[in-house]
């Protein structure tokens, strides 16, 4: 069976699912209990499996990563939410020096298994700070694994493969999407396998990489491309950012030759760099134009009134892909 | 471990001897005075009152628009008028100000024009500029982050040898943050002249105080860095004013830091976005807090004293309606933005790789295929 779900309700069933299946997962973050959480991804949660494992800490995310350690390393599986992609600035020492490490320097014997959740992105028109994009930091860091959903049905399902992960992975959930669409999800535990990416659209002329909200404005625009001037780009949603699929970018760049990366992050040393590195690595005599991407500008993610034209646009990326098909 | 009403009694003891669970009040609900008031001259008084209506009847415009798709999200400050307006005014032009998203009623005091309120809350940088001769910093978005920023800059005043205080403005779930308790630490060590300015409104969105902390005050989180620690009735626009002039004072004659708490209450949401029925039964907590209302007792006080009359009012509230509407209409006559301004002010020089991609911004902007 499966119902039409928006992405928030996705991740709200899969925690609910995790929470029922196994005793040992608890939530914590700043509002998530009673208040279901600002953006009501944990809606009922606290109602349905009380205080104990739906838990409102207070006001302080290197407390809420720091102490999701010890549970970690104490048998229990945290998934602690931090509110904004950027109110994490204040735990990246727990993140960095401890979740990353532990099982490296315990060489096995703490492994710290906890899923990091987080609303990330732009374009809510949201007050400052509340539209970051740096996934790179995480993607630069051994140990953690980076998620990206960019639908409802993956986001459920990666969501779950993510706390049954033995390896800490942060997850990020685009803010724009939460409410954005509705689409067909399956009813109880199902699994997307974490490190694989998906073709979302088939085609020969160009291979485009993106992720989060960007995959849905690059599928919009492949699809007009298509329509209007007959190219045929080859979609591919990436899904995990850390560690890449490095298969499926390979086979897609010698198939078409070309290849664009599309991401609403800073442009300099966002993951588009790392992408085309692998692909001068794995796929450069197959190349017929140089790698493109298309990504938000070197410039702080700015106040909401500017905010729509910090993102790729819709015409930046189409301007980026033919430029690159027409090379 | 400790029974519970043990445990009560043992916290009681320390807090006797401190000192500091006791709230100080000057102006009572039914606007009379708890002590003497002396220190504070008729005109400051009639001024805080002006500011205080004024800054409701902005904040309650404010949601409106909001309401109204005028304006974007936007944090409600309504009972919180006292603490903002009074701590305000007793500071001095060249003292440094660290505020947060909430303290529009004490910004304004301080010079910043509502209609930039409006701007700031329009997703418009431009929005948060420091008023001419005032040293106000952008609203720290970062729970407790420019609690140290403050530390820092009453670390350069007395550095400079400059006759300046700085104080940061935040709130009750800041406390919670590991940047708070450095702050204080570092006041505490430096004995520098800065005044933590804490707004305990009750609630850090949905998160009651209670659980915000075991401790049953803010104020005595002074008591571990051996800084002084006021807890003042946040409503009472006198007990504000006097806490902070105070700990001005002591600042500036080398006296350190001061921890102030003003207890007072979000009588609206945390922000448009939220909806308080959720966590909190809102039209009992409301009903409650009106008794306690800043600014009712404040005008019953200027009345008993003959400072304020039936006339007087009826000319402030037209006046205050005529300058929320000028300051709308201000806000929404500025021209839209320049989009390319996003590039400007990332560096003192714009690097080549900017310079390329604000090129590259003019060219698919104007719609030029490449
Ligand atoms: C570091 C950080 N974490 C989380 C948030 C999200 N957030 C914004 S306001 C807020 C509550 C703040 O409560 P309090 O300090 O009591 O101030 P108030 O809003 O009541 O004025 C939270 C959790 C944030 N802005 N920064
Ligand atoms: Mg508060």
């Amino acid at each position: 069976m499966s119902r039409m779900l928006n992405l928030v309700q996705a991740i709200n069933e899969a925690l609910d699912l995790k929470l029922a299946d196994d005793p040992r997962v608890v939530l914590l973050g700043e509002d998530i209990g009673k208040n279901g959480g600002v953006f009501r991804a944990t809606d009922g949660l606290l109602e349905k499996y009380g205080e104990e494992r739906v838990i409102d800490t207070p006001l302080a995310e290197s407390a809420i990563i720091g102490t999701s350690i010890g549970m970690a390393v104490n048998g229990l599986i945290p998934v602690p939410e931090i509110q904004f992609l950027a109110f994490i600035f204040p735990a990246l020492d727990q993140l960095f020096s401890h979740v990353a490490r532990m099982r490296y320097r315990s060489q096995g014997q703490f492994p710290v298994p906890m899923t990091i959740r987080t609303p990330y992105g732009a374009g809510i028109h949201g007050p400052e700070l509340h539209a970051e994009s740096v996934e790179s930091f995480f993607a630069h860091t051994p140990g953690l694994k980076v998620v990206v959903p960019s639908g409802p049905y993956d986001a459920k399902g990666l969501l779950i493969s993510a706390i049954e992960d033995p390896d800490p992975v942060v997850f990020l959930e685009p803010t724009k999407l939460y409410r954005a669409f509705r689409e067909e999800v399956s009813e109880g535990l199902y699994r997307v396998p974490i490190g694989k990416a998906k073709r979302v659209r088939e085609g020969e002329d160009v291979s485009v990489f993106a992720w989060g909200s960007m995959l849905r404005t690059a599928l919009k625009v492949a699809e007009s491309l298509e329509r209007e001037r007959g190219f045929a780009c080859d979609v591919i949603d990436l899904r995990t950012l850390y560690p890449l699929d490095r298969d499926a970018i390979v086979e897609s760049v010698q198939k078409t030759g070309r290849a664009v990366v599309v991401h609403e992050a800073h442009k300099t040393a966002g993951l588009g760099a790392e992408i085309v590195s692998l692909i001068n690595e794995e796929a450069l005599l197959y190349l017929r134009a140089p790698v493109k991407r298309i990504a938000g500008f070197d410039v702080p993610v700015p106040f909401f009134a500017l905010e729509d034209e910090y993102m790729p646009t819709e015409a930046r990326i189409r301007a980026g892909i033919e430029e690159t098909i027409t090379f | 471990m400790l029974a519970e009403h043990d445990r009560a009694e043992r916290l009681m003891e320390i807090a006797k001897a401190e000192g500091l669970y006791e709230e100080i009040h000057l102006l009572k609900e039914d606007g009379t005075l708890a002590g003497p008031v002396d220190d504070i001259p008729p005109e400051v008084m009639v001024a805080m009152y002006r500011h205080m209506v004024f800054s409701r009847a902005f904040d309650r415009k404010a949601i409106a628009l909001q309401r109204q798709g005028r304006i974007g999200t936007y944090a409600p400050f309504e009972g919180q008028e006292a603490a903002q307006v009074a701590s305000a005014m007793a500071l001095a032009p060249e003292d440094f100000v660290f505020p947060s998203y909430r303290d529009h009623a004490a910004t304004m005091v301080l010079g910043q024009s509502p209609a930039h309120v409006l701007l700031y809350w329009s997703g418009r940088v431009e929005g948060i500029r420091s008023p001419e001769g005032r040293h106000i910093l952008p609203p720290s978005v970062p729970i407790a982050t420019h609690v140290l920023h403050a530390v820092g800059a009453a670390w350069a005043s007395r550095h400079r040898k400059e006759n300046a205080v700085s104080i940061a403005y935040f709130g009750d779930g800041a406390t919670s943050e590991g940047d708070f308790h450095e702050a204080l630490n570092f006041a505490g060590v430096f004995h520098l002249p800065v005044i933590f300015f804490c707004q305990n409104n009750g609630y850090a969105i949905s998160v009651p105080f209670s659980r915000q902390s075991a401790s049953r005050t803010i104020a005595q989180r002074a008591i571990a860095y051996d800084i002084v620690g006021v807890r003042v009735d946040g409503n009472d626009a006198f007990a504000v004013y006097r806490a902070v002039k105070e700990a001005r004072s002591r600042a500036l004659h080398g006296l350190g830091p001061t921890l102030i708490e003003a207890v007072t209450f979000r009588m609206g949401a945390h922000t448009t976005a939220d909806d308080p029925t959720r966590y909190r039964d809102q039209k009992a907590v409301v009903e409650d807090w009106r008794k306690r209302d800043p600014i009712v007792r404040l005008r019953l006080y200027l009345e008993s004293q003959k400072l304020w009359s039936e006339a007087d009012e009826a000319k402030l509230q037209d006046e205050v309606k005529r300058r929320v509407e000028a300051a709308v209409e201000e806000a929404l006559a500025i021209a839209p933005p320049d989009m390319e301004m996003m590039f400007d002010h990332v560096y003192a020089e714009e690097p080549w790789h900017l310079a390329a991609e604000r090129e590259e911004y003019r060219r698919t902007r104007e719609g030029v295929s490449v």
